[in-house]
Parts: structure tokens; C-alpha cells; sequence
């Protein structure tokens, strides 16, 4: 009922034996990602991820507020995800779980750390006034690798968020609603994205990209890379599981290379649909 | 009927009306008392009949049945439902096994064909199995069974050992059950394989070979929004890739 219910015994041994073969239960390719489809809109900040059967939603949202007194010129990005029982069988939403926890910090890591967000370009007046930055994600549906999908959503919403225009006379910060003049886009240096693999087999020698989540109750290890369009690392993501060995590390990361690409080229398709 | 109607949770169901269309046609039929049996979806509160799920309305004039075919994920159990559950735990007496449902069913260890006190099948924890809900109340627990207690005989229930489950929507699974299913129909012509439905949204495919399982439990996958014909057309399509 309410515990995680794990995979049956003939569903896991199925995909094994399948994945021995070199095919998956959905009848993928090792190396496919599962249908992905992203739109933007209508309002500024608002993205839907759709990859196969995972949904998750992601909404950005600014306000006026006081920057941190140690970081007086910089901007605040926060951010927050759901994942309710809306989204999966025996997921509570009361409490946030382990799997949420590590979901949303990789994702905040991904977005924060990397320097996607321009946190400068968010001061309106020194130690005064900062743009904060909300980013929420919803989960809609867990049909396995949620990461990837948030990370998509994620970036997807924050390059299609416009955030009020600003103008700065002296003391004064005069900010223009934004029907009186258009929005600006934030200033977003890249676009990391989160590819990750699943590993399977005791000594993990079968991996599979994008795993569902039948695939991710079974395999003993999970691996999460995190490249941008110019073939940057921002983040590695290895957390239990079986070690890896650099071969295999190296595998994954000429594979996320190109799949990196293929979801930029969607992002950018699906940011031009909406303004279109 | 004529037109599609549409029901809502809360929504008052006059089966009067249609039995006056039909004694208009046929006067003979009026003076029977009419009882009116309610399937799926559908309450009686006091004098009237209300919906409790969302979806078409369905009547059958001659058996005066009526029920609502809704498309849901979250089963709610009914008895003679046939259904594929996961052991999830051991007791005493019997089993725990997750049919989906808010909560798990019981499975009493004698509940199997041929099965003693000293002789009873021994199911491991995710185990899969194909039973049938005996119990189904607003204040217990469901309980199946694996074999009908009537006869003493498995009829096809049991543990099923081999092949692969994967889960489909309630509304899918109903359509399934018909052995008409286009799907099934399709997919018969052109490969052999055994398929389990349970009404709560599993089902459990097994052929000869891996590829064609996962073929025959993508094709009843995708045949969600198909009609007959384009289910034809797609198990073609998936049959010649393969």
C-alpha cells in the first residue's frame, strides 16, 4: 500500500533476460530515448516535458526581494520540486522523499552551480533590490527517470520565462509592467541537460540510456551525466550502486554527447513554437 | 441508446425513462416488475440511482443492466472481477498480494486448485498471480482466489511463472476481456502466445521467444486509441518488422 512497491519477480527477470539479448521491454534500443516532447507557453515560464510516459511540469516566477547580505549584487534562484502521489502508486506527498531529495538537488545543482543562470544580471539596485528566481517542478506522472525530464523542464521554462523590464534612475528602480513595455528574457549562459543510464547485471555490464521505471527498480546502478551544448561537463551524478569503470564512464559520455544535441535542437524547436 | 451519454460522479441516472421508450413499443412488458441490476459505476442511494464514476452510461434493455464504462488508472475491486496481482507478503494463512487497489488483497493459502492443509502451493514474495475477487466491501479487505470454489478447479487461475506483466490502463483491460478484442484478435492470426487481463489494469503476456512477448505487449499497449481496423494495421506493421 503505502511502501514502495518493487517490480515482480517475473517482470525483473523478464528484463534481464531481454536486456541479454540486447533488447528492452519497450522496445527500445539500448541507446533510445523514449518520445520526448516539450512545449512552451501560454504564459512566459511555463514548460511541459513529456518523455514517454514521465510528464513533469515546470514553472518559473520572479518577485522583488533583498538580496542575501553576503552577495549583494547577485540575484536569487530558487527552487522547489513536487512529487505527489499524483505521479505514482506509493509516493507520499506529505513528506518529500529520498528519491525527491536526490531528484531536485541534482536538478538545482545542474541549474545553480553550473552558472546556467546569469545571477548578476538579476540586480536591480546593489544590497537593495534583486530579481528572485522560483523555479517549480511538478511531477505529473513517474514513468521513470525523473531527472532528465526536470532538467528539460527546467531549462526549457527558464529560457522561455520573460521577467519584467527594469529601469534604474539613480536611487530609483522603476519597474515597467509588462504591458506598458515588453518582458525581458533572463540572461541564461547555457543549457545543461541531464542524460542518464541505468546499469544492469552484477558486474553492470549491460546499460541502457533514459531507463523507465520498471528499469530503474532493477538496475544496480545508476549513472547521470550532464553536458551543455558546447560540450561541457557541468555535473556528474553517481550516487550508490555498483562502481563503474572509467571505460564504461567513457561510453556514456560520447553517447549523452549526441543525445545532448538531439534535446537542444527540441528545446529550441519547442521555445520557437511558442513565440511563434 | 441511441446517443452517448456522458455521466459525472453525483449525477441522478433515470432508468425510468428508457423503460417507458421500450413498454411504448412493446405494451406486454409493463405490467412486469421490473428489476434493475447495477453494474460499474453506479449506486443506489434511497429511491434514486447515482453514478459514482465518470464515463459513458451503458444499458442493456433486455437484462436491465446498467452500468458506466469509465477509463480510470486506480482499481477498485469488484467481486467476479478476474485479476493479476503481486504477492507482496506471506502471513499464516495466506498471502498479501497488491491487486492495485487502494488496498491489498487477501489470498487465503487454500484458495488454489488441489491445494490441503498439507499440500498448498509456496509463493515467494513478487510473485505473480491471476485470481479472482470473492470479497469486495466498503469495510474489508478484498479477497481473490485462484480457483473456483464452486468446482474445486484452477480455470486458468494461478501462479503465473513465466513471460512478462506490464500495466494498462482500467478502461484498456475491460475492452481486453472481450474475446473479441481486435487487438487480440489481430495478434492471434500472427503469432502464438498465452495473455492474461486482470480488470485492474495488468496484464500478463508470454510467448515462445522475448522479442515476440515484447511485441505482443507493445501492440496491446499502443491499441489504447486504435479502433479495429487500425489495430489490424499496427499489429501488420509490428509483425512485418519484426
Amino acid at each position: 500500500m503505502g511502501a514502495e512497491i518493487g517490480p515482480s519477480n517475473i517482470e525483473a527477470a523478464f528484463l534481464l533476460e531481454a536486456l541479454k539479448k540486447g533488447t528492452r521491454v519497450d522496445g527500445r534500443g539500448i541507446y533510445d530515448y523514449r518520445t520526448l516532447k516539450i512545449s512552451c507557453g501560454p504564459t512566459y515560464g511555463l514548460a511541459e516535458v513529456q518523455l514517454g510516459q514521465t510528464r513533469v511540469l515546470a514553472r518559473v516566477s520572479c518577485e522583488v526581494t533583498r538580496p542575501f547580505p553576503d552577495r549583494p549584487t547577485e540575484g536569487i534562484v530558487l527552487f522547489n520540486t513536487e512529487l505527489s502521489s499524483m505521479a505514482g502508486f506509493g509516493l507520499d506527498s506529505s513528506r518529500s522523499s529520498t528519491q525527491e531529495v536526490a531528484i531536485s538537488r541534482m536538478v538545482e545543482r545542474v541549474i545553480k552551480q553550473s552558472r546556467a543562470i546569469d545571477a548578476e544580471a538579476l540586480c536591480i539596485l546593489a544590497g537593495e533590490k534583486v530579481w528572485t528566481v522560483r523555479i517549480d517542478v511538478h511531477f505529473l506522472d513517474h514513468g521513470g527517470n525523473l531527472i532528465d525530464a526536470a532538467s528539460i523542464a527546467a531549462i526549457a521554462a527558464l529560457r522561455h520565462f520573460r521577467r519584467p523590464d527594469v529601469t534604474v534612475d539613480g536611487e530609483e528602480a522603476i519597474i515597467h509592467d509588462v504591458r506598458e513595455r515588453n518582458p525581458v528574457p533572463l540572461s541564461i549562459h547555457h543549457t545543461p541537460i541531464c542524460v542518464t543510464f541505468g546499469f544492469f547485471g552484477s558486474a553492470g555490464d549491460m546499460l541502457v540510456l533514459d531507463p523507465t521505471l520498471l528499469e530503474e527498480q532493477v538496475q544496480v546502478s545508476s549513472f547521470t551525466i550532464t553536458l551543455n551544448s558546447h560540450r561541457e561537463i557541468c555535473a556528474l551524478n553517481k550516487a550508490g550502486g555498483i562502481p563503474l569503470s572509467p571505460d564504461q564512464i567513457q561510453r556514456c559520455t560520447q553517447v549523452a554527447l549526441a543525445k545532448v544535441d538531439e534535446v537542444n535542437e527540441k528545446i529550441q524547436l519547442a521555445l520557437k513554437a511558442s513565440t511563434a | 441508446m441511441a446517443s452517448v451519454k456522458i455521466v459525472l460522479p453525483g449525477d441522478i441516472i433515470d432508468t425510468r425513462r428508457e423503460e417507458e421508450d421500450t413498454a411504448q413499443q412493446e405494451p406486454n412488458v409493463e405490467d412486469e416488475a421490473t428489476v434493475i441490476r447495477l453494474g460499474p459505476g453506479l449506486v443506489q442511494s434511497s429511491e434514486s440511482v447515482s453514478a459514482v464514476t465518470a464515463g459513458v452510461l451503458h444499458s442493456n434493455s433486455e437484462t436491465n443492466r446498467w452500468w458506466v464504462a469509465g477509463n480510470k488508472r486506480r482499481y477498485v475491486a469488484a467481486v467476479g472481477e478476474p485479476v493479476v496481482g503481486v504477492v507482496v507478503a506471506r502471513h499464516g494463512e495466506g498471502y498479501r498480494v497488491d491487486i492495485g487497489s487502494a488496498h491489498d488483497a487477501l489470498l487465503p493459502q487454500l484458495a488454489f486448485e488441489g491445494a490441503t492443509k498439507r499440500n498448498k502451493p509456496n509463493l515467494a514474495v513478487g510473485t505473480v498471480v491471476y485470481g479472482r475477487v470473492v470479497v469486495a466491501n466498503s469495510v474489508m479487505d478484498p479477497e481473490i482466489e485462484c480457483f473456483n470454489s464452486n468446482t474445486g478447479k484452477s480455470e486458468g487461475y494461478g501462479e503465473l511463472s513465466e513471460g512478462f506483466m506490464f500495466k494498462c490502463s482500467l478502461g484498456l483491460a475491460r475492452r481486453l476481456i472481450d474475446t473479441k478484442a481486435p487487438v487480440l484478435a489481430a495478434l492471434g492470426n500472427g503469432v502464438p502466445f498465452e495473455v492474461a487481463v486482470g480488470v485492474n489494469g495488468r496484464v500478463w503476456v508470454n510467448a515462445e521467444s522475448v522479442a515476440t512477448t515484447i511485441l505482443v505487449a507493445n501492440a496491446i499497449r499502443n491499441s489504447e486509441y486504435l479502433d479495429a481496423k487500425q489495430c489490424r494495421q499496427m499489429v501488420k506493421e509490428l509483425l512485418e518488422k519484426q
